[in-house]
C-alpha cells in the first residue's frame, strides 16, 4: 500500500472541505472494495482517504409512497437488497445488488461506489438507469442532481468534478401497474463480471405499455439507456412482436468489444436475449403474476 | 511525497477492548496479523477475491484486506480466534474437523467466519444458500462438497 492518510468526515460540508484541502490526491472512501485495491496496486496516486460512512446523509434508506426511494450513496449493498420497501417496489435493484461481488463485498460495497467507479460492466448501473435514478452530489461548486443516464462518460470516467461526490441516489415511486427486472449473463453461477447485463422498467395500462426504460451494460464504453427500445414499446400492446422489436433496438445500440469474457457477436446476441427476458419478467411483475 | 501517519486505533477484538499503534496505511488484515499477533485471518489475494481474510466487523462479514485499520475505531471485530470458547471448539470447527472439510487449511479461517455469519443470519440455510453465501471464499483443495456438508452438520448441531 502506498503511504496514505485517513480522515473521517461527519457531515457533507466537512467532507467537501477535506476533499478541497486534499486536492487531486484525496479520494472519497465508502466501502473501499474498489478504491483500496486501486491504492494498493498503485493504479491511482492517492494520499488521503476521506471516509464518508459516518455522514448520516450517506447511509440509510428511506421510502415513502408517492415520494419514492432515497438510498444513501455509501449504504452497503446488503442493506439495499434486504430492505422491505426495496424488495417490494424495486426488484431490479435487489437483483443487481445481490450479485455484486460475494457476501463479504456486499457488507461494504455501495450503489454510490458502483456508480462512481463507472465500470462499463457495472451491475448496479443499468438497474439504476432503468428505475429512473438520479444522483445527488455535493462538491466545491455546490450540489447537483444528475440523472444516472448522464453520469458515466467512459470506462472509469464520469461527470464528477474534482472534490465532488455522490450523497444520495433517488428513484421515483413506480407506477401502480409496473415492474422492473435485472439480469446478467456470466459463465459461472456467481462471483463474476458480466459478459452482458440488462435492466428494464415498464408500466402497463391494460396491456398497453405506458412507460418503459431499457438499460444495458458491458456492451459499450458506458452502461446505456436505449431510448429506441422504449419507443418500440410505449403506446403499444406488450406482445411477442413489440418485445422482439425492443430487444432488436437494444442489440443495435450495443457496441461491445471482444475480449476474454466474450466476443462482440456473442455480447450483442446476449443483450437481446436478456432484454427480452427482462421485459417478460417485468411485465409479469406489473400484472401481479409474481 | 506523503509519509504515513502513526495512528492509535481502539476496537473490540473478539470481545476484548484493544488499543494499538498502527500506520495509516495498514489494512485491518495487516493490523490483525502484524500489530496484534492474530494470524488466523490469512492473506490470499489481497484484493477481495478469495475470502481468506474474512472477519466480522460489527457483526457483518467483510474482507479484512479491504478495510483500513483506521476505519476500525470503535468497531467490533471477530476473527477465527474468537470462535472457540477456551478449549471448547465452535460447532463449525468441530464439524469441519469431523467432515474433513479442509486440506491445506489456508482458506479455513475464512470459511469458518463466513459460515458463522451465514448461520447467525439463517440457522437452517439450504444447500444453494450455503453455496451462494460462501461463493466469495475460495478453496483449491476440497472441491467444496465437504465444506458444504460440514456447514449443514454444524447448522443441525446448533439448532438442536
Amino acid at each position: 500500500m502506498q503511504a496514505v492518510k485517513y480522515a473521517r468526515a461527519t457531515s457533507v460540508d466537512e467532507a467537501v472541505q477535506m476533499l478541497r484541502d486534499g486536492g487531486d490526491v484525496a479520494r472519497v472512501l465508502a466501502g473501499g472494495t474498489d478504491l483500496i485495491v486501486l491504492a494498493r496496486e498503485r493504479r491511482r496516486n492517492i494520499d488521503l482517504f476521506v471516509d464518508v460512512k459516518h455522514i448520516p446523509d450517506l447511509t440509510g434508506i428511506t421510502y415513502a409512497t408517492g415520494q419514492g426511494l432515497t438510498v444513501g450513496a455509501a449504504t452497503p449493498l446488503y442493506q439495499v437488497y434486504n430492505h422491505p420497501d426495496v424488495k417490494a417496489h424495486y426488484p431490479a435493484l435487489v437483483e443487481a445488488s445481490h450479485v455484486i461481488g460475494g457476501t463479504a463485498i456486499q457488507g461494504r460495497a455501495s450503489l454510490g461506489g458502483n456508480l462512481a467507479n463507472s465500470s462499463p460492466a457495472a451491475d448496479g448501473i443499468p438497474a439504476m438507469i432503468a428505475l429512473g435514478g438520479i444522483a445527488h452530489t455535493a462538491g466545491p461548486n455546490g450540489a447537483r442532481d444528475i440523472p444516472i443516464t448522464e453520469f458515466c462518460t467512459g470506462p472509469g470516467r464520469n461527470v464528477l468534478e474534482q472534490g465532488e461526490f455522490i450523497v444520495t441516489l433517488s428513484f421515483p415511486d413506480p407506477a401502480p401497474r409496473s415492474g422492473s427486472a435485472w439480469e446478467r449473463f456470466i459463465p459461472r453461477n456467481e462471483m463474476d463480471i458480466a459478459v452482458a447485463n440488462a435492466g428494464v422498467y415498464l408500466a402497463l395500462d391494460g396491456d398497453t405499455v405506458t412507460e418503459a426504460r431499457v438499460a444495458i451494460g458491458a456492451v459499450a464504453p458506458t452502461p446505456l439507456l436505449v431510448p429506441a427500445a422504449a419507443e418500440a414499446l410505449i403506446g403499444k400492446p406488450l406482445t411477442d412482436e413489440t418485445i422482439e422489436a425492443a430487444a432488436a433496438a437494444a442489440k443495435d445500440a450495443a457496441t461491445p468489444i471482444s475480449d476474454m469474457r466474450g466476443s462482440e457477436q456473442q455480447r450483442k446476441h446476449l443483450v437481446a436475449v436478456l432484454v427480452k427476458r427482462m421485459l417478460n419478467q417485468a411485465a409479469a411483475r406489473a400484472r401481479g403474476d409474481e | 511525497m506523503t509519509t504515513d501517519e502513526r495512528i492509535i486505533v481502539t476496537a473490540t477484538i473478539n470481545g476484548e477492548e484493544r488499543q494499538w499503534l498502527s500506520s495509516s496505511r495498514d489494512s485491518l488484515l495487516e493490523a490483525l496479523r502484524e500489530r496484534l499477533g492474530l494470524t488466523g485471518a490469512k492473506e490470499g489475494c489481497n484484493n477481495g477475491n478469495c475470502g481468506a481474510c474474512s472477519v466480522l466487523m460489527d457483526g457483518r462479514l467483510v474482507n479484512s484486506c479491504l478495510v483500513m485499520a483506521a476505519e476500525c475505531n470503535g468497531a467490533e471485530i471477530t476473527t477465527v480466534e474468537g470462535l472457540a470458547q477456551g478449549d471448547q471448539l465452535h460447532p463449525l470447527q468441530t464439524a469441519f474437523l469431523e467432515e474433513a472439510a479442509l486440506q491445506c487449511g489456508i482458506c479455513t479461517p475464512g470459511f469458518l467466519i463466513s459460515s458463522k455469519a451465514l448461520l447467525d443470519w439463517k440457522p437452517d440455510p439450504s444447500e444453494e444458500e450455503i453455496r451462494f453465501w460462501l461463493a466469495g471464499n475460495l478453496c483449491r483443495c476440497t472441491g467444496y462438497d465437504k465444506i458444504i456438508r460440514a456447514v449443514e452438520k454444524a447448522a443441525e448441531e446448533m439448532r438442536s
